[in-house]
């Protein structure tokens, strides 16, 4: 081992998380007794600032190379302190983390002592692995101003309006015969009776815009490459066209269940809100007696989750009925009311005031469709209750578009298990996908309204603008390398990537697309001729922690 | 469009929504200032103790985003400021801004403590909803950004005397060993000019007092849902052990009572959107601090519409047993040892009952920020009939003001996935605005 080697752990308390179980001064004190180590601190919070400056300081005043920090995750915290490392010249690869809060604080809160000799096992293991990390570049990846969105409803028309006018080059493919995805089936907007025109209308901004290509009618064949150059193929009837893209941007939007099998559902005397709404618009509604009933096929065993935007829709159904026709009867059968936020409370109250009758079904006794009525348990009176109806209206929720899999496949971007596209971090990153480039929006992610359908269409367009603002990209420089003296070309590795990212190249060798390969190891894994490294995780630093570990007390 | 622009854009709020507003207009080029009143940016996100449905640390995955802000070349965070006034120019703005004395050199300060344990003041923390005393000069909060002191001028004895023409106390000067402490220090006010300007300057919540019947500062054991957010958050005042305020004993059961201060024509007649949900992670949170403690949750209407929200419910009832029972609670009282005793119709039995617990949680309403009306005022902003910035259906982060836009709960009750959204969003238009005309 290299005598220049400089290590400087720095422990964090992180309050009580770790601090409270973990006995910290203690193993502050330990580290200073692993080889190389140099220099050692404990600090409250390694994160906040005044802990990034003792890192800092750290690294001024003993010359550190190496820097360990045993805190929490690198999932959250990794970027940070290796941009300080890198701050300070110290190759951000000389940085490694050791988690002592989720892998032992937080599991071992009731045994802190063999927390605190747990600690000292990864904190030793850590350093000896620092010793024999190598420096490494990120890789630069010249980035295409341009953006393809996917799908051209309200959300992905959005994004699309914010980029072009920006003078970004945006490409819109829409799988139907025009732009405007479900808004074109509605007759007015909640809470306003806003008509969907009016929103549609950033429709005839993008058709004129000299930056806005739009293929209707099309599909998706195939994409490939990565951040900054998507290599994109689209079927628009015989025709298949080819081009680039620096950025994606998924707005698939949702279908509405149609509840085959639920309540005697046959699309005409029972239909559903989408039904009803088309009714109207046609002109062909003409009814006195409705019963409506919410939370069909939702918040249920098989679809766990509230659709959100169904209460209002019903009541906005049932508002323009009772207003065009005053001596209609209107019953909402409903399990809970979803009127949430500001305005959607007092449209609620308004309701009830004109006239429509809301009345709480239990989830273990729904109501029965008959024939002509609709019978339900009415848990104040105790007793069934009869309602004559001449139509009865269901509330189905939005349910993933049938075509996410196949996207989900082409894109390689996950689904959650409802089929709705999963984000990176629900919280803090809600329209980016854990792949760089890509992003997403509107309902095929999670049923949303029209408003928030739209935000999150230009809160993609953000997203996107923070690439292609700039010339290029940088990505990870933790990737797989194939010795090429021991490669057999058997391809194992290449059906196992996730990524696409092991190709043959011109030479017929099987390589990494460097800029494809997210490091994950699953090649270097099943490689039956281990000619798989991984930079950043090579056998060298892996065994130096095993032994490592084996050497504790 | 380049890392060259020149534009500015001014942030009001750093809030998670101001904070990423703030970041996606750093890396797009623009300058940013952001505008805290506060010593440090983090807002309301910084005081929660977990985020669901995941249950993460909130500060945890905020920390890296305030030291984002903090380090980024094009950020500039104007801690302890206000706006004050407002002038169109022919582009954009100039904002008077008036910055509050720290009485501590941000430069300087290094945040060792040292002052902090010799001020002889204690003052009640607003950060721990006074359930805790900080120190007269103190860190807004521990992981707080910018990382520096402030000296509260109301409590320092030493700026006190001063006005008085005495000089006492002034030991955090004597023990700073970067003479970070510099008691001259005025308020400043100072004019930016700005091309465009984000609204995020937050929401608060609704103080239940007026509510007599359930007896908010009459009665020890009950309190805010943000009061117990920091009573079992690992950094706040009772290191996360859940206590009644009365006897500092563990309750063994815990009510949790909705739509305080909401969807009611008398205080707030909207939803709050996001308590129904906080509540059922609240419940889990005890459950987890305590396998044996029993939660109940009251409701109207139980809104988990939200991604992964039902599950979570489900999951509260299923694996922790909370239990939830549609009613609203009329009236609290207590019995002799300060236990409340809540009584409420139950809508699913309708049946008139009472329940005894150790410790009540009010889920109060989300209301607008207490300077948002002055600042709307101020930009010639209009708000909707409840002080919310007014938006529209088809344009959710404009207001009526040119050049100004709105993120986050500025605009109405909102969790933080939305405020994050739209705070995207905001950026987004912000560019677009910025951008007209131009290429």
């Amino acid at each position: 081992m290299d005598d220049d080697i400089r290590i400087g752990i720095f422990v964090c308390h992180c309050g009580t998380n770790i601090g409270g179980i973990v006995d910290v001064p203690a193993v502050t004190e330990y580290a200073k007794s692993l080889p190389h180590v140099v220099f050692t601190q404990r600090n409250l919070y390694t994160c906040s600032e005044t802990g990034l400056n003792a890192i800092k300081n750290g690294i001024k005043d003993n010359n550190l190379n190496r820097v360990v920090v045993a805190a929490c995750t690198p999932r959250t915290h990794e970027p940070l302190f290796r941009g300080i490392c890198s701050e300070m010249g110290v190759n951000p690869y000389f940085f490694e983390f050791v988690n002592i809060r989720e892998q032992c604080a937080w599991v071992h809160q009731k045994d802190k002592k063999k927390a605190t000799e747990k600690a000292k096992d990864l904190i030793r293991m850590g350093a000896a692995r620092a010793a024999l990390l190598e420096a490494l570049d990120k890789y630069q990846i010249d980035v295409k101003p341009s953006t393809l969105i996917i799908g051209g409803g309200i959300s992905g028309m959005s994004a699309a309006q914010v980029l072009a006018n920006q003078g970004y080059e945006t490409i819109i493919i829409e799988n139907d015969t025009e732009l405007g995805g479900q808004l074109r089936f509605h007759y007015s907007l909640y809470p306003g009776e806003l008509d969907p025109q009016k929103v549609l209308s950033i429709k005839d901004g993008l058709l004129k815009n000299p930056k806005v290509k739009i293929y209707t009618s099309s599909k998706i064949k195939n994409i490939d490459g990565y951040v900054g150059n998507f290599d994109i193929t689209i079927q628009k009837g015989e025709e298949e066209i080819k081009f680039t893209v620096g950025t994606i941007i998924v707005a698939t939007g949702a279908d509405v269940l149609k509840p085959v099998g639920l309540y005697n559902y046959d699309g005409k005397k029972v239909i559903t809100q989408k039904e009803l709404e088309q009714l109207i618009k046609s002109g062909g509604f003409n009814h006195k007696k409705i019963v409506m009933i919410q939370c069909v096929g939702s918040r249920n065993k098989e679809r766990p989750y509230c659709s959100s935007i169904c209460c209002m829709t019903a009541m906005k159904n049932a508002r323009y009925i009772k207003k065009k026709y005053p001596d209609s009867e209107i019953v909402i059968l409903n399990r809970d009311i979803y009127t949430s936020g500001t305005y959607q409370e007092t449209y609620y109250r308004e309701a009830r005031e004109m006239g429509i009758i809301f009345t709480r079904y239990n989830k273990l006794k729904p109501p029965q469709v008959g024939k002509d009525t609709v019978t339900y348990y009415n848990e104040s009176l105790k007793e069934n209750i009869e309602l004559n109806y001449d139509l009865v209206v269901l509330s189905t929720p939005l349910v993933s578009y049938s075509e996410s899999e196949e996207l989900s496949k082409m894109l390689k971007v996950p689904l959650d298990e409802f089929g709705f596209f999963l984000e990176a971090h629900v919280k803090l990153r809600p329209v980016d996908f854990a792949t760089d480039g890509i992003f997403v929006c509107g309902t095929c992610k999670w049923p949303a309204n029209v408003p928030e359908s739209i935000s999150q269409g230009y809160a993609a367009a953000s997203r996107v603008t923070r690439i292609i603002s700039k010339s290029s990209f940088s990505v990870e420089g933790s990737t797989a390398w194939i010795d090429q003296d021991k490669c057999i070309a058997c391809e194992v590795c290449l059906k196992k990537c996730s990524y696409g990212a092991i190709a043959r190249d011109e030479e017929d060798r099987v390589v990494v697309r460097t800029v494809l390969c997210k490091g994950c190891g699953a090649c270097s894994t099943t490689c039956p001729e281990h000619a798989i490294h991984i930079r950043h995780f090579t056998d060298d630093q892996i065994e130096s922690e095993i032994t490592a570990l084996m050497e504790g007390d | 469009m380049s890392s060259e622009n020149t534009k500015n854009v001014m942030i009001i709020g750093g809030g998670i929504a101001g904070i990423q507003s703030s970041l996606d207009l750093g890396d797009m080029g623009f300058h940013v200032d952001l505008i805290e009143q506060e010593p440090c940016i983090g807002g309301r996100m910084a005081q929660l103790d977990k985020t669901l449905p995941t249950n993460d640390c909130s500060i945890c995955i905020l920390a890296p985003k305030l030291s984002d802000c903090f380090r980024h070349p094009n950020i500039k965070i104007h801690s302890m400021t206000k706006v004050e006034g407002i002038a169109k120019k022919d582009r954009g703005f100039s904002v008077s801004l008036k910055r509050q004395a720290r009485f501590v050199k941000e430069d300087l300060c290094i945040n060792c403590g040292m002052c902090v344990a010799k001020c002889p003041t204690k003052v009640l923390d607003s950060f721990d909803m006074k359930m805790r005393k900080r120190k007269a000069i103190y860190l807004y909060y521990l992981q707080g950004v910018p990382a520096v002191m402030a000296i509260d001028k109301v409590n320092c004895l030493h700026l006190k005397n001063l006005e008085k023409n005495k000089n006492v106390c002034g030991l955090c000067q004597q023990v700073c060993p970067k003479d970070a402490i510099d008691f001259t220090e005025k308020d400043t006010i100072y004019d930016l000019e700005t091309d465009a300007i984000i609204m995020a300057n937050g929401s608060n919540q609704y103080d239940p007092t007026p509510l007599y019947a359930y007896g908010y500062k009459k009665y020890k054991n009950v309190i805010t849902s943000l009061e117990y957010e920091r009573m079992i958050s690992a950094s706040g005042p009772t290191q996360g052990h859940i206590k009644r305020l009365s006897d500092n004993v563990h309750p063994n059961n815990i009510a949790f009572i909705q739509c305080v201060g909401s969807r009611d024509e008398h205080t707030n007649p909207y939803c709050s959107s996001i308590c129904c949900t906080y509540s059922t992670k609240h419940a889990i949170l005890s459950r987890e601090h305590d396998e044996n403690l029993q939660s109940y949750i009251f409701y109207i209407d139980l809104r988990a519409g939200g991604k992964g929200f039902q599950k979570y419910i489900n999951r509260a009832k299923n694996e922790y047993g909370v239990k939830y029972i549609r009613g609203k609670v009329a009236e609290i009282k207590i019995d002799e040892d300060e236990n409340p005793i809540l009584f409420y119709e139950d809508l699913d039995t309708f049946e008139v009952s009472s329940k005894k617990v150790g410790l009540v949680i009010l889920a109060c309403a989300m209301i607008p920020s207490k300077g948002s009306e002055k600042l709307a005022k101020t930009l010639g902003v209009e708000l909707d009939r409840f002080n919310f910035v007014k938006s529209s259906i088809d344009s959710p982060v404009k207001t009526n003001v040119p050049g100004i836009f709105a993120a986050g709960s500025v605009l109405g009750p909102m969790d933080i996935p939305h405020s994050v959204i739209n705070a995207s969003g905001a950026a987004a238009i912000t560019a677009e605005y910025l951008s007209k005309g131009e290429k």
